[in-house]
């Protein structure tokens, strides 16, 4: 326990101290290019992925790594949507850790999940939300787990390994919930400045908590402020800049996801999606929709162009009406 | 059965009439979404809706209604939105009265599988969406109603796997794994309201939907049940709490 040279168990708090207290921690410029920060990614690496679901999700920076052909990796979200479909179906990904996979209730189970998962090409082990809250919770704290009072009982302690502990003051059985350390980090913010200083409007998920227990952090942002805007309302800041590693400006970075305020999710385009699997299969189906949309457009904005102004002015004006 | 409503109709109703004035409600999208804002409108107005995207008191809008527990129209004019994990722990702190809950399976101990189907996880013969916030829900909120049609393959003597414990193998089992608080304390289904032994812990059949018999309900569920000394009979959806749940899914995405 403690070698940060090795690649140190999930909860090894000593190698992941180590780790930081050997990086530089700058407040300098951390604006960057998407492939330089997607280059940050290596083989086999443990990549947290911020949002939920198909909110906030850094699909432009999984769309990069996708591209780099990066292999091995193990994901953590706590529920995965799409971007986990398409890691599976690239083959970038031996293993998944989350509490739910699937687009939603109107699309079914995932089948591209179901492909894959049943067949052993990737494991899938199963923490409760809460569970995975507290694992990344821990981890920013520093600590090796937290007690709770969730995931006792079930099955799904003997999935992940967790263990159990002894109140030491009143004798009850509490889960010792694990410490969850990623080697990387993939966010998506509203707004950030150089220095990556971040703020995000809306639900925060588990972003903040997912940025301290990270190695490496990685943001793409909706919007570029400057240093005096986020010194007007450091309050909104959830992000302090010098843990970010590398950040992006990269607006509809989370489409067709959602990003709260700006645009909604791009339901048609889920069903578009899943009606494909359904009469193609998952293989067929989702290589297709790499090439058309992940391996083809060169960058971000000719990825966007596939959808068109049209349908983004559309979400845009769907969320105004929702938070307006 | 020839009705003037459909099954998700029946469940939404009949789980809003559990939910009493003045409490909280773990409420997952769907169904359980549109029980706790019929109640909410219908008889528990000072009720409190938290959805596990990090959501507290949403307001639902006809004909926006959420698909997930983490999106805007989930959010819509809540009161607070708190971050996932921080609203689990409104939940392990006892504030959530109520927890909604689905499910694949479930078993004669209200045990539910959301996870795989087979005796292998890492085999699994079906790979099923996972527990998402259910698991947390089951361990923590003062009492768990589980909504669900009624049917053989879904009511199984024991569940493949369990996601979300209930009363786990019956009698004082569930505060034995370290589970002193909640439980399951009614199952909602498409053919009556069933409750639990509280020695055993065995699920039991309190009340029938009108219309349907004791012999329905033992062909449709995989163990043997328990019957409470007197049965009764549920009051049919009213036309009025039939318009109020209509009016809130108009476009009929969850109601079937």
């Amino acid at each position: 326990m403690g070698d940060p040279a090795l690649r140190p168990a999930e909860w090894d708090f000593v190698a992941a101290r180590r780790r930081l207290e050997a990086k530089p921690k700058s407040a300098g410029e951390k604006l960057t290019s998407i492939d330089d920060a997607a280059a940050r990614v290596t083989e086999g690496d443990r990549v947290a992925v911020g949002g939920c679901l198909f909110s906030r999700t850094p699909l432009a920076l999984v769309r990069e790594i996708l591209r780099a052909r990066r292999r091995g990796l193990t994901l953590v979200r706590n529920l995965m949507c799409t971007e986990g479909e398409l890691m599976m179906a690239a083959g970038a990904v031996e293993r998944v850790m989350t509490a739910w996979m699937s687009i939603g209730l109107p699309w079914g189970v995932s089948k591209v999940m179901r492909h894959y998962v049943e067949s052993g090409a990737v494991a899938l082990e199963e923490w409760s939300h809460l569970a995975l809250g507290l694992r990344f919770r821990a981890a920013a704290m520093g600590v090796p787990f937290l007690p709770a009072l969730t995931m006792l009982g079930s099955d799904l302690v003997a999935v992940g390994g967790m263990k159990t502990i002894a109140d030491p003051y009143s004798g009850e059985t509490l889960a010792a919930v694990p410490a969850l350390f990623p080697d990387v980090a993939l966010l998506h913010v509203h707004r950030a400045d150089r220095f990556g200083n971040g703020q995000i409007d809306g639900y925060p998920h588990m972003d903040a908590d997912i940025a301290r227990a990270a190695a490496t952090v990685l943001v793409t942002t909706e919007e570029l402020i400057t240093d005096e805007e986020t010194r007007r309302h450091p309050d909104r800041t959830v992000i302090p800049g010098f843990l970010v590693d590398a950040l992006v400006h990269v607006p509809f970075g989370s489409f067709p996801h959602e990003c709260y305020g700006l645009y909604e999710a791009d339901f048609d385009h889920f069903a578009e999606y899943t009606a494909s699997i359904d009469a193609r299969g998952p293989e067929a189906a989702v290589g297709e929709y790499l090439a058309r949309h992940v391996y083809g457009p060169p960058t971000w904005d000719d990825y966007l162009e596939l959808f068109g102004g049209e349908r983004l002015a559309r979400q845009r004006a769907a969320a105004k009406e929702l938070t307006g | 059965m020839n009705q003037p409503f459909t099954s998700a109709e029946l469940l939404a109703i009949m789980g809003s009439r559990q939910l009493r004035d003045d409490t909280t409600v773990f409420a997952g999208v769907g169904v359980p979404l549109l029980a706790a804002a019929l109640a909410q409108q219908r008889h528990a107005p000072k009720l409190t809706m938290v959805i596990e995207g990090g959501i507290i008191g949403p307001r639902i809008k006809p004909g926006r209604l959420p698909i997930s527990t983490n999106e805007m129209r989930a959010a819509y004019r809540a009161q607070m939105l708190p971050g996932i994990t921080d609203t689990f722990l409104f939940a392990q702190r006892g504030f959530l009265d109520y927890g909604f809950m689905g499910g694949a399976q479930i078993d004669q101990h209200g045990n539910v599988n959301t996870s795989v189907l087979g005796s292998d996880y890492w085999k699994p013969k079906v790979r099923l969406p996972g527990t998402g916030g259910a698991n947390d829900i089951a361990s923590l909120c003062r009492e768990v109603i589980i909504l669900t049609a009624h049917e053989k393959r879904r009511f199984v003597a024991r569940v493949d796997f369990v996601t979300s414990p209930a009363w786990l193998d019956g009698g004082d089992s569930r505060r034995r794994a370290g589970l002193p608080f909640g439980g399951v304390s009614r199952v909602v289904t498409t053919l009556g309201v069933f409750g639990f032994d509280p020695e055993t812990r065995r699920m039991r059949l309190d009340a029938l939907h009108p219309g349907v018999t004791r012999e329905q309900v033992r062909e449709q569920t995989g163990f043997p049940l328990l019957e409470a000394p007197e049965i009764n009979v549920t009051e049919a959806p009213s036309a009025d709490e039939l318009a109020m749940l209509r009016a809130l899914d108009p476009e009929r995405r969850f109601l079937g």
